[in-house]
């Protein structure tokens, strides 16, 4: 085989097959898997090109579409709250300002939740019990998004009204802080956070379950022989292990939160304000969007509505990138 | 021998593609992307409608339940198909502007710069059916109908009122015993034709609403929460006590969610009914001058019977109609649905035209011409 097609299947990822030295006089067979391994590189290359392409155009065709409210609003569009469809002026400050609040509250509440259900099921569980709550939990990604919503207006939000809130602005005087005070609505950041916790928390715990079953046993074994206990062992050994790929899991939730759209938009109030209280009704962009897009008719207002996805688009693609130099950071600190 | 292809040029392949794609993508982009953003496909239908004589029409999501028992009444009876799709007003305007579809529906009538940006020439507003919106809340200790009126429910949703025993209400319910709660107002989040009918009606009885929010299928709401579609309010509505919101006559009447009397043009108290509705479409009927193009908002219409907060719902058509089988084919329908049609809208909760509103519209589908060169 030739210089250049080994070196093609090698770029490809695929091993070369077995290589034979070159000879003065070919056959067709030999110029035919030559041709082949050619065909194949290229449209290796091209699928693989295919993806960032993808998004490319994606972006560009968003940011095409964006463009005219972009222009017209400047920075204001990111800074403003003013969203008024009947005066054409449209400020996304409380969407941007809720979407990141609602995914960050998820992630605080899911993140200890999920690590909790993946050490106990690696590390305690008895056998027998593993499988059927691994499964169950795995089951929660798999519920739709609306069924969220339905349940979380109908049964999430009723309890949170009479119960949840007054219980921890009034009983445990939490309503000191700006954070729980103000009135119990229901429907708040507060239960749009709490839904987007629930819907992150199986692919959290889903990836730190592989990870953690992925740490070698010489390393839990090592700890015990120094005389660890077995909190010890998988605080100092286990999990220190795992960390990189922990981040990741919970960026891979973040994802989920950030994006998410009718679950929030049944639950978080839809309100362009952006208040102090997580009791208080908000935005996200992506309930924006789904909200008036279809009834939008004005240029400006759809360009609006382009520009939001922009944004979120951005917002999306900066957290993911924030992910992977935390993963690696913290991969190479290892 | 093959030779090596140059290695700067693989390197280079997949940026070389992306940017031949990206400007394939994007020069119909600017334009193209928005009209088929919320189209779902339809140049397409609309395509495959052209090859076996079917209509297609796009619009607003309210009528959809009755348009389409007419659309497969109207198939049995003649044959004649016709594909609808229920995108939203917005969507409709905009397809049948790009002529992508036959006939357009939408729940708010064009403004006049939209007329002007339909590229089949003038359009034709034909009403069909009546919608109304009514005022809904959560009271658990009143028994009785609240009576309303607009200039109230106007304050209400400004957020100046926000007490239900607050003495403008108790004036007018008399021997209402009205909690003290809090107001907790419930919006429409999506863009909606329900909307549209309940802040033009505001906009027409409040000046402080006139020079707020003002009236739209989405506005600044000043106070509240927002439900996505009728049953997303209905569902705050009914989770939270002292909650008011406003829905759809027909989902109202389907889920028997206790409704406000609000008081009409000649001071009467009328609660949202059928026959209220189409009594507020009588009494403008018979003022309407000979040139009306029926873009006409028929809120606070007069009449001793009239519920206050209605509005016509619109089928939109090219008064020139390009194809002369299928102009001839929608006007046909057009016909019959105003007329037989009418007869099934109280089954699904619509209000059908005053007769004479029907008989009059005869004579503007006269007019609509047929088969003009395309």
């Amino acid at each position: 085989m030739t210089e250049f097609a080994a070196r093609d299947a090698a770029r490809a990822g695929v091993a070369a097959s077995a290589p034979t030295p070159a000879r003065p006089s070919r056959s067709w067979t030999e110029i035919g898997s030559e041709i082949g391994d050619r065909v194949y590189s290229w449209s290796i290359v091209g699928f693989a090109s295919l993806v960032p392409i993808l998004l490319l155009t994606i972006f560009v065709a968003v940011g095409v579409a964006a463009w005219p409210a972009l222009r017209t609003f400047g920075f204001s569009f990111v800074t403003s709250s003013d969203w008024d469809p009947v005066a054409q002026h449209f400020g996304a400050a409380p969407a941007i300002y809720g979407t990141l609040v609602s995914s960050i509250l998820a992630l605080i509440i899911a993140t200890p939740l999920a690590l909790g259900v993946a050490v106990f099921l690696s590390e305690f569980a008895p056998p027998w019990l593993r499988q059927p709550v691994a499964f169950t939990v795995d089951l929660l990604a798999a519920v739709p998004s609306v069924i969220y919503g339905v349940w979380g207006m109908y049964v999430l939000v009723p309890v949170l009204r009479t119960h949840v809130m007054p219980f921890l602005r009034d009983t445990l005087h939490l309503g000191v802080l700006p954070l729980f005070s103000g009135v119990a609505y229901g429907p708040s950041m507060f239960a749009a956070g709490l839904i987007l916790a629930i819907m992150c928390l199986p692919y959290i715990s889903a990836v730190t379950r592989e990870v953690l079953a992925a740490v070698p046993r010489s390393q839990r074994e090592a700890a015990l022989a120094l005389g660890a206990t077995r909190w010890e062992v998988i605080r100092d050994a286990v999990i220190p292990y795992a960390r990189s790929g922990i981040i990741g899991g919970i960026m891979l939730g973040l994802g989920r939160a950030l994006g998410e759209t009718m679950a929030v938009t049944m639950l978080i109030g839809n309100r362009h304000e952006i208040a102090a209280s997580l009791f208080a009704p908000g935005y996200t962009m992506a309930s924006l969007i789904a909200n008036e897009f279809s009834e939008a008719t004005g240029d400006l207002h759809l360009s609006a509505l382009m520009a939001v996805g922009f944004v979120l688009l951005l917002v999306t693609f900066l957290v993911n990138a924030a992910a992977r130099w935390l993963v690696w950071q913290t991969a190479r600190e290892r | 021998m093959p030779k090596n292809i140059p290695e700067p040029f693989v390197k280079l392949l997949p940026f070389a593609l992306s940017a031949a794609i990206t400007l394939a993508a994007c020069s119909p982009g600017a334009d193209g992307a928005r009209k088929d953003s919320s189209a779902g496909g339809s140049p397409a239908a609309a395509s495959t409608g052209a090859s076996d004589g079917q209509l297609t029409g796009a619009g607003a999501t309210f009528p959809y339940p009755i348009y389409s028992k007419w659309f497969a009444d109207y198939a049995a009876k003649t044959g004649v198909k016709i594909n609808y799709q229920s995108i939203g007003s917005g969507g409709g305007i905009r397809q049948l502007s790009e002529q992508t579809v036959d006939f357009g529906a939408s729940d708010a009538p064009m403004s006049d710069q939209e007329m002007a940006g339909a590229k089949g020439g003038p359009v034709q507003h034909i009403p069909t059916v009546l919608g109304a919106v009514c005022v809904t809340y959560n009271l658990p200790d009143v028994k009785q109908t609240l009576n309303l009126t607009g200039d109230l429910i106007a304050d209400i949703f400004l957020g100046k009122v926000t007490k239900w025993n607050d003495g403008r209400i108790a004036a007018l319910n008399k021997g209402v015993s009205l909690p003290n709660r809090d107001i907790v107002v419930v919006h429409r989040s999506d863009g909606s034709g329900t909307s549209y009918i309940f802040t033009d009606y505001l906009t027409t009885v409040s000046a402080g609403w006139k020079g707020g929010p003002g009236k739209g299928k989405d506005v600044k709401w000043p106070v509240g929460l927002g439900g996505k579609g009728n049953e997303g309010v209905t569902g705050q509505v009914k989770q939270t006590p002292g909650a008011i919101g406003y829905v759809e006559l027909a989902y109202a009447r389907q889920n028997k969610l206790p409704t406000a009397a609000v008081r009409n043009a000649s001071g009467k108290f009328v609660e949202p009914s059928i026959d209220a509705v189409t009594a507020a479409a009588a009494g403008v009927a018979q003022k309407l001058p000979p040139n009306s193009d029926y873009r006409i908002s028929i809120v606070n219409a007069p009449g001793a019977d009239a519920y206050p907060i209605s509005s016509f719902t619109w089928i939109l058509l090219y008064k020139t109609q390009p194809n002369g089988d299928k102009g001839k084919k929608l006007l046909d329908f057009l016909h019959w649905a105003l007329h037989d049609g009418e007869q099934s809208a109280p089954s699904l909760d619509y209000a059908p035209l005053p007769a004479v509103l029907a008989a009059r519209l005869d004579s503007t589908l006269a007019t609509i011409k047929v088969g003009a060169a395309p």
